[in-house]
């Protein structure tokens, strides 16, 4: 951690599509710590999908390569970078455009750009021809502590050093027990 | 995924039971076009029914196995679906051109 962010993480895997699940679950367990709703957290589950989907079938078009995610949190906000060192995009512009897809062989929607930019605050995409694709997307977390304030200072606790621990609340840690047993189970 | 053929009204029932991303979209138009292959059926359901996850990948799976099943003459309906999948279908503009009951509208049991 480099002081400019509260909190930081980091994930590289190989760019199967098997992986997709692993990494969307791993980013909304990580974004879990900022209390979303689950309708915040299925937003970011899905953005993240489209996004390593991309790197793996466009950026790698299926061959062998790292995609690499790197979560930031500062405040209530959350930074996802979803980035591959593949073939790159020729022209950003045109691939952002809703139902242009560049494989509709494959039955590509051409839907992910649009999805990513409506279910996340901001999306930025950086692309060099033979040198990869970087997506940059930002969302702001609802803080329910803001309107549940009596509630959240029941869920607080204090540790002998006098921090406030925040513990995860049942129903996200029973959604992320469920997200890892479909993982495994599948 | 479970796939039912009903012979008595030549329905194929589709019920997906995972989470649908590229990785699983890809298994499940595998498997249903060879079923749609082997029964040429008169109607095909797709039941979402519990299913929480769908990314862009689900729309190109739906949309394809629509173009096939209407090029063999056979209907084709979406149900059950909840909220956040009837928003993706909406955006794409699937909801236009598939019958979609979602989960508000009367309940479809399927009874084995």
């Amino acid at each position: 951690m480099n002081g400019l962010y509260d909190n930081e993480m980091k994930l590289e895997f190989t760019s199967k599509t098997s992986n997709e699940a692993f990494a969307r679950v791993a980013v909304a367990a990580f974004v879990s710590q900022l209390d979303p709703t689950i309708d915040e957290l299925s937003d970011i589950k899905t953005a993240v999908s489209e996004a390593v989907t991309n790197s793996i079938i466009h950026g790698y078009n299926d061959e062998e390569g790292t995609v690499k995610v790197v979560c930031k949190i500062f405040l209530d906000t959350v930074q996802i970078e979803i980035s591959d060192n593949g073939k790159g995009i020729e022209d950003v512009e045109m691939a952002m455009r809703p139902l242009y897809t560049s494989k509709p062989d494959l039955e590509r929607s051409g839907m992910g750009f649009t999805i990513m930019e409506s279910f996340m605050d901001e999306v930025k995409v950086e692309s060099a021809i033979g040198f990869g694709t970087k997506v940059l997307m930002k969302k702001k977390i609802s803080q329910k502590s803001d309107e549940l304030t009596e509630e959240r200072s029941s869920e607080e606790h204090i540790n002998n050093e006098g921090e406030n621990l925040k513990y995860i609340d049942d129903t996200t840690e029973e959604k992320i027990k469920k997200d890892i047993k479909n993982i495994l189970g599948a | 995924m479970i796939i039912d053929y009903k012979k008595e009204t030549k329905t194929l029932i589709l019920r997906v039971t995972e989470e649908i991303d590229q990785h699983t979209a890809d298994r499940i138009r595998r498997k249903l076009d060879s079923e749609i292959e082997i029964y040429t059926p008169k109607k095909v359901v797709f039941d979402f029914n519990g299913i929480e996850f769908m990314d862009s990948s689900g729309i190109g799976m739906v949309l394809g196995r629509y173009k096939l099943v209407r090029m063999l003459g056979g209907e084709f309906e979406i149900i059950n679906v909840n909220k956040r999948l009837k928003r993706i279908f909406d955006m794409s503009g699937v909801s236009r051109i598939i019958n979609i009951k979602d989960e508000e509208s009367e309940k479809n049991e399927w009874v084995i």
